[in-house]
């Protein structure tokens, strides 16, 4: 399309404004966990070390921490086998109710997360009578990740067509080997890009994670909530956030760079 | 068995490969999450015993009823579709110029950068971001201090705040959709376009903005819910401001009557399958 130079300048300058304000309170994040105001007052009266000091020898922060991944690694990994199945399914075979099913699938992260937190708790407490623990909480986290998994996984098999599958079962390959030598090869990145997002959904979830966690199962976010208000503890939140975003950038770079590659792969 | 004559025996019966490949996590959604959002339902009908506190059995639409015509909850229900809309149609606003400009005019590398830059604070702690915006707004915070040498005010902590605060949380959320729309919109279409005497905001209109619009909706399915069910953003930077998600927190924890909760979410539940239903035919939630 011919975008003319003003347009280009305009847009320019509106992506360049709103990414400024989308870092500007993470900025303020960042500040705070280096100033000496323990209520982030504006401007910082002055600056220390001492929260980094604190936030790298609080135990709870790191077991906290050992608590959220073991949570989202495990829904994710329920998750990529349940959306993957789902996705096949949906993008494959033609049958009554799909939409339907496509609905169910979207439904858990649709629904405000309260709704799902008290069903899920009502369910698991006088339902089927078990107590709260870790599982509780994986088996909820699971079960609204399904989507991000599917969402994926469903454009990359659409995109990618069946013509290759037919013709690996064409030339005598059965099902499985079709799938482990053509089918996966495809969807590898989609696949990662879909865990990556499940990942990040649950390692940041407080509200389902609020009713459906045991006593005793401090995950991240419910110990950020927990200290958060605390006279002393906030400037330690604050440096243990700072950490978190900036690590972040290594799987979301890695996850980007294997989707472009993919998909003018697949575009081709 | 091996997994060839597995494979063997699968291969021309389509019913059954189907049958293998959707039963899993149609079982897992169902067992978990259908049966569990129906007995919430169901639950909506009971009551509570005053004494115990105990869930009763006991079959009854008081609740539903109250929750229906109260007063409370129709002032309630109100403002928080209010601040979803609003938060939704500025996230929107914000939102399309930004992913017009990374999808179509950003090179290749500049357009890597800005999707993780985008990305990147989704990362960052829900709650820590919440917590940042307190200090934004509070009487000693940025704001306040950028603003008022003009005779201005920080807006504080009430209405205003929480639709700023949510605006920015799910703002990410509204673009990536957005972006991803923008980039399925081939090159070549809108060259066509301009070959047939188009001028660029005729093609914005008439070519892309039709393309776009089930990524628009898609990414509008994540603002309007995850601002309708909010409670936390509205207990930090809403002052008093009370949301259906505090009503429901309130009754689920202090007031302890998970049937009233239970017919108050009916709400939120109700507003979400009605938006669901009409955008469903857009293709809009395959694109989320």
């Amino acid at each position: 399309m011919q975008i003319g130079r003003v347009a280009r300048y305009v847009l320019g300058t509106i992506t360049v404004v709103v990414l400024g304000l989308i870092y500007l309170p993470l900025g303020v994040v960042f500040l705070n966990s280096i100033s000496t105001s323990e209520t982030l007052s504006w401007p910082p009266p002055g600056f220390t070390l001492e929260w980094w000091g604190k936030a790298l020898q609080s135990e709870g922060a790191f077991q906290a921490l050992g608590m959220s991944v073991l949570v989202a690694i495990a829904s994710s990994l329920i998750a990529l086998v349940l959306g993957t199945l789902a996705a096949m399914a949906l993008s494959r075979y033609r049958f009554f109710g799909k939409e339907s099913v496509n609905l169910l699938i979207v439904l858990p992260i649709a629904l405000p997360g309260i709704v799902t937190g008290i069903a899920l708790n009502n369910a698991f407490r006088t339902l089927m009578g078990v107590q709260l623990g870790v599982w509780t909480l994986i088996v909820a986290h699971a079960t609204f990740c399904i989507v991000t998994v599917y969402n994926n996984a469903f454009a990359r098999l659409n995109a990618s067509g069946t013509r290759l599958e037919e013709a690996s079962q064409d030339l005598g390959a059965g099902l499985f080997t079709t799938f482990r030598l053509v089918t996966f090869p495809h969807l590898k990145s989609a696949l990662l890009a879909g865990g990556l997002l499940a990942f990040a959904l649950s390692f940041d979830e407080i509200i389902v994670t609020t009713f459906t966690a045991g006593p005793g199962v401090t995950t991240l976010p419910l110990w950020i909530l927990q200290n958060m208000f605390r006279p002393n503890q906030a400037p330690v939140v604050a440096v243990i956030a700072v950490i978190l975003a900036v690590l972040s950038v290594v799987p979301l770079a890695i996850a980007q760079r294997l989707t472009a590659k993919d998909a003018e792969a697949v575009s081709r | 068995m091996t997994t060839r004559s597995v494979s063997a025996f699968l291969a021309p019966r389509r019913r059954l490969q189907l049958a293998g490949l959707l039963t899993p996590p149609v079982l897992w959604l169902g067992l978990v999450y259908v049966v569990a959002l129906a007995a919430l339902l169901v639950t909506a009908f009971w009551t509570v015993d005053e004494l115990t506190g105990q869930v009763q059995i006991e079959w009854t639409t008081e609740n539903v009823v109250e929750v229906l015509t109260g007063a409370l909850y129709r002032t309630v229900t109100l403002r928080t579709l209010g601040i979803a809309i609003l938060v939704t149609v500025i996230d929107i606003i914000v939102a399309v110029p930004v992913a017009f400009f990374m999808a179509k005019i950003a090179r290749p590398r500049m357009r890597h950068l800005l999707v993780i830059a985008v990305l990147a604070p989704l990362w960052a702690s829900y709650l820590v971001k919440v917590y940042a915006w307190r200090a934004l707004l509070s009487s000693e915070g940025l704001i306040e201090w950028a603003v008022s040498p003009f005779g201005l005010d920080t807006p504080g902590y009430g209405i205003v705040g929480v639709v700023l605060t949510l605006s920015y949380l799910w703002l990410p959320y509204v673009i990536m959709p957005i972006y991803a729309g923008f980039d399925r919109v081939p090159d070549r279409l809108l060259e066509a376009s301009a070959d047939l005497g188009a001028k660029g905001w005729t093609t914005l209109v008439a070519v892309v903005l039709p393309m776009i619009r089930p990524a628009i909706i898609a990414g509008s399915i994540f603002a309007f819910s995850l601002s309708l069910g909010d409670y936390i953003t509205t207990g930090i930077v809403g002052g008093t401001t009370q949301m259906l998600g505090n009503l429901v927190y309130t009754n689920v924890g202090a007031a302890n009557n998970l049937p009233l909760a239970a017919a108050i979410s009916l709400i939120p539940i109700g507003i979400i399958l009605l938006y669901l239903a009409a955008v469903r035919r857009t293709g809009a939630l395959r694109s989320l």
